[in-house]
């Protein structure tokens, strides 16, 4: 066993770990914390896969900004046991039933697609997730809805910046 | 309402104009006065080691005095503690026994003389009303204290070193003035 | 064993390196505070700290140990782990960012060149984003574990704020990134070597990057989270002893570390103007580029300390205001200008 098939492990062993202990946690904001958990899991598999570019994107976007935010509305909520919720037994029975077609659908694609199932993915190596190449790539195959995104982005900046002039 | 001094300022309500709302000019303006604040003269004086010289007429702590044989000088007559207007001074007197003229100028002295160092306004009618010359005020002031019992200045504590006996304290004592 | 078939060489050199960084930046923060004080003091007609040691040099250290000494208190009501938690990612975030910093150019030691940079990861400059964007986790956990509407109130000022000028920031360093081609600070460093530093073409963009470290780094004037006049201290309220002061030293870490980055990115890093290919050796010249950074940086820190003992506190309304309204489009008219003449200029 290598370095990178322990760390493999140990951050996948992590990324499971943390994932139910979202579900898991009774407190809304322990659930936000083991989510961040997560993302630095998989920002860790983005650098043994060699996308670092990916991995730290994902840390500022996701475990910076996102998770900021999530945990800026639960603080302000002021959720405890007195203000939970009353979840009737149905709604958790369909929840659960949802969940599980979810899950069983998502386990038959990926077993029945050709494409995965003799793949593994390349560690260390390749620069599929370099940021040279993720800059080609966007602004040339994909540039129609890199574009598109983009100013969908600034007009939305552009937007908040018009709501904040107003008053 | 008339404004009584022409000192103050109307606020000026006016909205800012571009200049102003660039806010970079009075950065650099406040931090210009800054800046030049660091090169001027500091005027602290660094106490324990520097002292500010008091003023020749300063009213400090009170010594009472003795004659040139080292005899006290008080003789307990209670001008001062009529005279003082904070009422900090009181005293009990005693008769002067034989053989005690090297002590006491007088045949009537202090017994007990106290003054109440909180009380005292350091206004110096004590050393006015003296008809002895006894009381006078020094340039020193009240050390501070954990206990209001330290700020009561007993005899011992205001009576000058005796100029016979105790020559060298006596001048120590004169030359830290 | 691939297990064992480290450079151990490598590993020795760079947990050497790392060591040395880390407490340079304690022993520079330490003193931070110190010369805070001395700052505040000389412009405010004073003397400062002079009682500890010659000038008072040794405050800093009777700060610490008065800080160790103190009683540790963890209020009741508390999250207790998260309020453990809440100053010790203060402290990683803040000292996490040393690792991509090029101190020097490389130095030769017995036949093997050492480069001064524990990590020259090719993202240098996003990483650093990154973990700036983490920092804001120490403020979020450590007011609302405290349980007290003071620290919770500073916890979210801190973390709209730190979000608001993470944007403009952003902006103005996409800016420079398109000068440079580069997100490796260590090749923006050496891009600038012999040429001219970066704060040459993006004046601008250095002034919006500028005001935005100040307020990542919860600097006065937009020490908002830890206002004392309103929130008596703010996130920090309910803490004491050694976590108290780790919250307080993490703040001078990031300035250091924030000094550290403007100085690379916009004025050269370790670049001495005018030394050219001077005939010395290659050590010297590396070691002069180690004070010459450290001047820079000492340099930023004081023209912080000059702004905090200068320009009073915002209210909030103004501190978002300057940070939407004003630095945001002022990042993008930035960001468009200099697209505008790379794209002229071919």
């Amino acid at each position: 066993m290598g370095i990178t098939t322990i760390l493999f492990w140990f951050l996948s062993a992590l990324a499971l770990l943390s994932a139910i202990m979202v579900l898991a946690s009774k407190n809304p904001i322990h659930s936000i914390l083991w989510l961040i958990a997560v993302f630095f899991a998989i920002s860790g598999h983005y650098i043994l896969l060699n996308a670092q570019f990916l991995a730290i994107v994902n840390l500022i976007v996701y475990a910076g900004a996102i998770m900021v935010l999530f945990l800026f509305v639960i603080m302000l909520m002021n959720l405890n046991s007195h203000t939970e919720p009353q979840k009737n037994i149905w709604m958790k029975l369909a929840g659960v039933i949802s969940g599980g077609i979810l899950f069983t659908i998502l386990i038959s694609v990926i077993r029945s697609s050709a494409d995965m199932v003799n793949r593994t993915a390349q560690l260390k190596e390749g620069n599929i997730g370099l940021i040279n190449t993720l800059g080609k790539v966007l602004f040339s195959d994909y540039v129609i809805p890199f574009e598109i995104s983009s100013v969908l982005f600034l007009s939305a900046m552009v937007g908040a910046v018009v709501i904040g002039k107003k008053n | 309402m008339q404004n009584l001094t022409h000192r103050s300022k109307d606020v000026d309500r006016r909205p800012l104009s571009l200049w102003e709302k660039m806010y970079i000019p009075s950065v650099a303006k406040g931090m210009s006065i800054t800046f030049g604040h660091m090169f001027k003269k500091v005027p602290t004086i660094r106490y324990p080691e520097e002292t500010r010289p008091f003023s020749p007429v300063f009213r400090g702590l009170h010594v009472l005095n003795r004659d040139e044989e080292g005899r006290e000088r008080c003789t307990a007559c209670g001008l001062c503690a009529v005279a003082c207007p904070a009422e900090a001074i009181t005293m009990e007197a005693a008769e002067r026994k034989a053989g005690e003229e090297n002590l006491y100028r007088e045949e009537k002295y202090a017994a007990r003389y106290e003054i109440n160092m909180l009380r005292c306004i350091f206004c110096g009618l004590c050393e006015e009303a003296c008809p002895k010359d006894a009381i006078y005020l020094s340039e020193t002031f009240a050390p501070s204290n954990y206990a209001r019992k330290g700020f009561i200045y007993g005899k011992e504590d205001l009576l000058i070193p005796d100029p016979k006996t105790q020559a060298s304290d006596l001048a120590a004592a004169k030359g830290q003035e | 064993m691939t297990l064992l078939a480290l450079d151990w060489f490598l590993l020795i050199e760079k947990l050497i390196l790392i060591a040395i960084v880390i407490t340079a930046s304690l022993v520079i923060a330490m003193y931070a505070t110190y010369a805070e004080r001395k700052v505040a003091a000389v412009m405010q007609d004073r003397i400062g700290p002079n009682r500890a040691g010659p000038f008072g040099l040794l405050q800093p250290l009777a700060d610490g140990l008065k800080l160790f000494f103190k009683e540790e208190i963890i209020p009741d009501s508390s999250n207790r782990f998260l309020f453990i938690l809440g100053p010790c990612l203060a402290m990683l975030t803040a000292m996490m960012t040393c690792a991509v910093v090029p101190w020097g150019s490389s130095v030769e030691i017995a036949g093997r060149t050492i480069q001064l940079q524990i990590a020259d990861i090719n993202i240098g400059i996003l990483y650093v984003f990154g973990v700036v964007s983490l920092g804001v986790y120490g403020i979020m956990i450590g007011g609302w574990a405290s349980n007290n509407k003071f620290s919770l109130m500073a916890a979210l000022r801190g973390a709209s704020q730190v979000i608001s000028y993470e944007l403009a920031m952003g902006i103005s360093l996409i800016a420079l990134l398109m000068l440079t081609g580069s997100l490796s600070i260590k090749t923006i460093v050496e891009q600038q070597v012999g040429h001219v530093w970066n704060i040459v073409y993006q004046p601008v963009g250095f002034l919006i990057f500028f005001v935005c470290a100040m307020a990542e780094c919860n600097r006065a004037p937009f020490d908002l989270p830890e206002a004392e006049s309103e929130l008596n201290m703010g996130y920090h309220q309910e803490y004491s002893s050694m976590k108290l002061g780790f919250y307080l030293f993490s703040e001078y870490i990031n300035m250091f570390i924030s000094s550290a980055i403007m100085a690379s990115l916009y004025f050269g890093g370790y670049d001495v103007p005018f030394l050219g290919h001077a005939h010395l050796a290659p050590n010297l010249l590396a070691i002069i580029g180690v004070v010459a950074f450290l001047v820079k940086i000492f340099i930023f820190i004081f023209v912080f300390m000059w702004i905090r003992w200068t320009l009073p506190r915002f209210r909030y309304d103004q501190l978002m205001n300057l940070g939407w309204k004003a630095l945001i489009p002022l990042a993008l008219a930035n960001m468009l200008v200099t697209a505008v003449v790379i794209l002229l200029r071919g």
